[in-house]
């Protein structure tokens, strides 16, 4: 079958008098690394959950892999998800957790066991098949969970805050592993996310949510290069917004060039330097200027100084005009 | 600081006394040789002998302890229902007090609960012709307070319970009834067992409503002992009372091992 793998129109979810999920339209390609993006509170939680079947939607459909999945309960659905508590039942060891899908299939006892020892073989698992989830370390018991979602084969994969559990360390590591692993098996994958860098360094394609409603939706450049709106610009890393005629100006900070002598490019201000942060591989810069306080981000340069005076500069297409 | 903590553990020390001493004295006096009860004669295990051979006193146990197993499992089954029912419904208006109804008959009187108890198995006889008075309407009444026991700690059980586990077997294709199967049952076992205990031992020394409901044929421990005493104290009660704590704290430390441990 072609055509889109998830396909969602006009799609709502109201706790009281709140829309959690505000008419949202949406469709998903096969073999996406899809990401749902945005604070807390804007509803991408709730979408992933209208996707996995734990809530019902007030209006709208929603469609996978071609077929009206509405009304349908969570245990008939083709999509399983990975929780972000990994919800490990703790009364059951490794393999008897992944097991328990196969099992609720019915599929016979051997066969079982050997599509388990494979998938824990793919996370590298096989020698704690027999310990019991609260014996194992927060990475393995999130590969245990992902084990436990991919098991089934499902037609789409749900990843709820897959790595917020993780230290840091072990989060970007784990993240070209899920990458990785995604692109191997193939399976459409669709991630809820806070965290943007997260989001940017993994997905195909995202979309940036706010209040219930997706704001914009495409490749992590796009929205990076052309946010569609200030709360986008804002939202996805950092963005100096100045007012322009007709609109405003969004300029990304490492686009900025800092000097002392005026430069010879078609934009250009006089700062003085408010702050420095030194990051290691790059220093911010608060650059209070005419209009404005700017952040500017460069190569660390050790001589300048708080409060001395600067030169800002940016080639004409360096900003990206927006309407709202 | 040395003071306070002496303070303390005097302060401690006088209230187990006074909470245990008399259970302790009972103990005591069960191997107490003299026929009075309140004389000590020398040490014998007569009276252990004497009630192990009282015939009737045996029967009146035997017949408490079935009607305890029954009402304790019936109230263990109900009970579950209910507290999973409080702890998982959706809300819905008049829930609060749905869930006070529950554990209403742990503060209602129990001389209440049994002349309606009373009252209602009187009403049923002359409707239906029954249940004739003794080891069933027992056991229905003592089920009937003990339920709000065992939902109370089913309740408290799953408030704690990560509901996203039941929604990661569902997710994994299982329908709502193997969920609870397979996934909440296992989880809250231990909270039913020591709802079962508790029901059990409640069962096991009630007295107030048993006189309510009970025929005149069915005798439990608590009426036996209750109406021997009133002829005069006989040592084999110091027995009795021995063997009844005994069992009881065991019941409770078993019951609460059952709640705390990890699974």
């Amino acid at each position: 079958m072609s055509g889109p793998i998830v396909k969602i129109e006009g799609l709502t979810k109201r706790f009281g008098a709140v829309a959690a999920v505000d008419r949202v339209d949406l469709e998903i390609a096969r073999g996406e690394l899809f990401a749902l993006l945005g604070g807390s509170g804007c509803g991408k939680t709730t979408l992933l959950r209208l996707l996995a079947g734990f809530e019902t939607p007030d209006a709208g459909r929603l469609l996978i892999d071609g077929q009206d999945m509405t009304g349908v309960p969570p245990h008939f659905r083709p999509v399983n998800m990975m929780f972000q508590s990994y919800a490990l039942f703790p009364h059951m060891n490794v393999a008897e957790n992944v097991g328990y899908g196969l099992r609720r299939e019915g599929m016979a006892k051997a066969e079982a066991a050997t599509r388990v020892a494979d998938v824990l073989e793919q996370v590298r698992l096989a020698e704690y098949a027999q310990r019991r989830p609260a014996q194992l370390s927060g990475g393995q018991r999130q590969r245990v969970a992902l084990a436990r979602a991919l098991v089934k084969r499902p037609k789409i994969l749900l990843l709820d805050e897959p790595l917020a559990a993780l230290d840091r360390k072990l989060r970007e590591g784990t993240r070209f592993e899920l990458v990785r692993l995604q692109a191997e098996l193939g399976i459409t994958f669709v991630m809820v996310t806070h965290d943007q860098e997260e989001a940017m360094s993994m997905a195909t394609r995202l979309a940036v949510m706010d209040a219930g409603r997706i704001v914009q939706v495409g490749t992590p450049y796009d929205i990076y290069e052309r946010p569609a709106s200030r709360f986008v610009a804002d939202f996805i890393g950092v963005a100096n917004i100045l007012k322009i005629e007709g609109g405003w100006l969004a300029l990304r900070p490492e686009k900025i060039a800092l000097s002392v002598e005026r430069p010879g490019l078609p934009n250009v201000a006089a700062g003085k330097i408010v702050d420095i942060a030194y990051e290691g591989d790059r220093s911010l810069y608060r650059i209070a200027t005419d209009g404005a306080v700017m952040i500017v981000s460069t190569t660390p340069n050790l001589s300048h100084r708080r409060g001395d005076s600067v030169w800002l500069g940016w080639a004409a297409d360096a900003g990206h005009p927006l309407d709202a | 600081m040395i003071g306070r903590a002496r303070f303390a553990f005097t302060v401690l020390g006088f209230g187990y006394a006074f909470l245990y001493l008399p259970l302790a004295l009972v103990m005591i006096y069960s191997f107490n040789e003299s026929r009075l009860v309140t004389v000590w004669g020398g040490f014998s295990t007569k009276w252990w002998s004497a009630l192990f051979a009282n015939e009737a006193m045996l029967q009146a146990a035997w017949l408490s302890i079935r009607i305890a197993f029954v009402s304790a499992t019936v109230a263990a089954i109900i009970g579950l229902a209910a507290g999973y029912a409080l702890a998982r419904a959706p809300r819905f208006p008049g829930r609060g007090l749905f869930g006070s109804l529950v554990i209403a008959p742990m503060v209602m009187p129990e001389v209440v609960m049994g002349i309606s108890m009373l009252l209602l198995f009187v009403g049923a006889e002359r409707m239906f012709g029954g249940p004739e008075r003794g080891f069933l309407t027992i056991a229905i009444a003592h089920a009937t307070f003990s339920i709000a026991f065992v939902a109370i700690v089913v309740q408290a059980r799953l408030a704690d319970f990560d509901h996203s586990l039941e929604e990661a077997a569902m997710d994994l294709g299982a329908t709502p009834w193997v969920t609870f199967l397979t996934v909440t049952l296992p989880l809250i076992a231990p909270a039913v067992a020591s709802g079962w205990l508790l029901a059990f031992t409640l069962s096991l020394d009630d007295l107030i409503m048993t006189q309510f409901v009970a025929g005149a044929q069915s005798q439990t421990l608590p009426m036996r002992v209750y109406s021997s005493v009133r002829l005069g104290v006989d040592p084999q009660i110091n027995v009795l009372a021995t063997v009844i704590v005994v069992v009881a704290a065991c019941a409770l430390i078993f019951s609460g091992w059952l709640t705390r441990r990890k699974v």
